[in-house]
């Protein structure tokens, strides 16, 4: 059994941005999904600091320090892009107009809530950025995630221990083993790595496993 | 004739009073006012309620003021940026307070402060331990917290053209919080990169007009 790399995830994610979206990449790990749009679909990347048609990393010699992304990293801007004013990118946000928000996550819960903005560590001050408004407002959310902790606990759970960024918003979830949809029947495999069959998904898994009867081998290329 | 222009940065943020609600523009060091920040912690204001996306870069700006001292509360959405060390020190010694609020929440707080508006319903927070406490309405299906209004004493905020009126226009990201901030206080100070003839300016692209704007200086 080998598990999906970070970047796989994000390969595996972008495959399923549909042509013409408006999509709102996460920090972290969503943030890699703008690498691997397959070839032929034109995507919007909305930032919440006020860019819409975010363009990829600038190369050397063209930055512009008053670019950036939501994680502060230098970026650039496509042709047919535009800036507004930050009531104007939280409009777009909570008022259903982006598409797909693609999230990472401390944990989803089998009813599709997200947990994603503190652990509630005291070695930390909490901040919560854009996080809450892209769950209750991006038409579909979802979110990118290593199945498990480091020291193997799952994410996928009955039900969060950390606090909520928002209930039952959750539609998909892209793991290291698994593509999983959060459904009225349960939480529905609709793919898993090599190697590995429902039971072993189950025992890495707290949320109760369905496994769907199209269900797929998940398999990502070397990216 | 109007001129809103004045000489230095010190003329800039002269009159700001301890205990202030200061709007600093900005998200990041991006479009933040950092010479009007530095000049008014020259002032030896103190007990500032500092309302900003994030809670200061390095040590200057905001950060500069946090780091002596000035800052009582500061509320924003995401305290941690590009090198938070003056907050986290202060926040961890117990020497400030801090309101997390959710962006688009902050951002519209402010804009109903401007417009004049006593509060709104959200759905952002609305089951969290952010919206706990807040008064929650079901509307449409959907559960609402009420959020209220934003007004503050002076905004800081920072563009990149302006004219004599107040007009202004910004570049790239760095417009973020600066046209809500300018609209939501009842003095608004902003550092420009260039002054230009009235006029000069494209009518189609002045993003703040003139109407909200006090006093500008070039920095």
């Amino acid at each position: 059994m080998k598990p999906l790399s970070r970047r796989q995830i994000a390969w595996r994610a972008a495959q399923d941005i549909e042509d013409g979206a408006y999509v709102n990449l996460g920090i972290g790990l969503p943030t890699l999904c703008s690498d691997f749009i397959p070839v032929g679909r034109e995507i919007v990347f909305h930032s919440e600091n006020g860019i819409l048609g975010m363009g990829p990393a600038p190369t050397p010699g063209s930055e512009d320090p008053d670019l950036i992304n939501a994680g502060k990293q230098l970026t650039t801007l496509v042709s047919g892009g535009s800036f507004f004013h930050h009531n104007d990118a939280f409009l777009m946000i909570r008022g259903g107009h982006i598409d797909v928000a693609l999230l990472g996550a401390f944990e989803v819960s089998a009813d599709g809530d997200l947990a994603n903005w503190t652990t509630e560590d005291p070695n930390f001050s909490p901040g919560v950025g854009g996080a809450m408004d892209l769950a209750v407002g991006a038409k579909e959310v979802r979110v990118l995630v290593e199945h498990t902790t480091k020291d193997g606990r799952p994410r996928i759970r009955r039900r969060c221990a950390y606090p909520l960024t928002a209930a039952r918003c959750v539609k998909r979830v892209y793991t290291t083993l698994a593509v999983l949809d959060i459904a009225k029947e349960g939480v529905v495999v609709r793919e898993m790595v090599e190697g590995l069959d429902l039971a072993g998904l189950q025992a890495q898994t707290e949320a109760e496993l369905v496994l769907a009867n199209d269900w797929k081998r998940l398999a990502a290329p070397q990216v | 004739m109007i001129n809103k222009l004045v000489p230095s940065l010190r003329d800039a943020v002269a009159g700001i009073k301890d205990g202030a609600i200061v709007l600093c523009g900005g998200f990041g060091q991006v479009g933040e006012p950092v010479a009007l920040l530095n000049a008014l912690r020259d002032t030896g204001v103190r007990d500032l309620v500092c309302v900003a996306n994030n809670a200061g870069t390095g040590e200057e700006g905001l950060a500069g003021l946090i780091k002596d001292g000035r800052v009582r509360k500061v509320i924003c959405s995401f305290p941690r940026t590009t090198d938070p060390h003056v907050f986290e020190a202060a926040y961890k010694a117990g020497r400030i307070e801090l309101e997390v609020v959710p962006q688009g929440t902050l951002s519209e707080r402010m804009r109903a402060g401007a417009a004049g508006i006593g509060g709104f319903f959200i759905r952002t927070a609305a089951g969290t331990k952010l919206g706990m406490g807040k008064e929650t309405r079901e509307i449409g299906g959907e559960l609402y917290v009420l959020e209220e209004p934003i007004k503050a004493d002076i905004a800081l905020c920072r563009a990149d053209r302006a004219d004599r009126w107040g007009n202004l226009t910004y570049r790239k990201s760095a417009r973020n919080f600066n046209p809500v901030m300018a609209m939501a206080a009842a003095l608004t100070v902003v550092q420009v990169r260039e002054m230009v003839a009235l006029g000069a300016l494209d009518p189609e692209c002045i993003a703040t007009p003139g109407i909200f704007v006090d006093r500008l200086v070039v920095a």
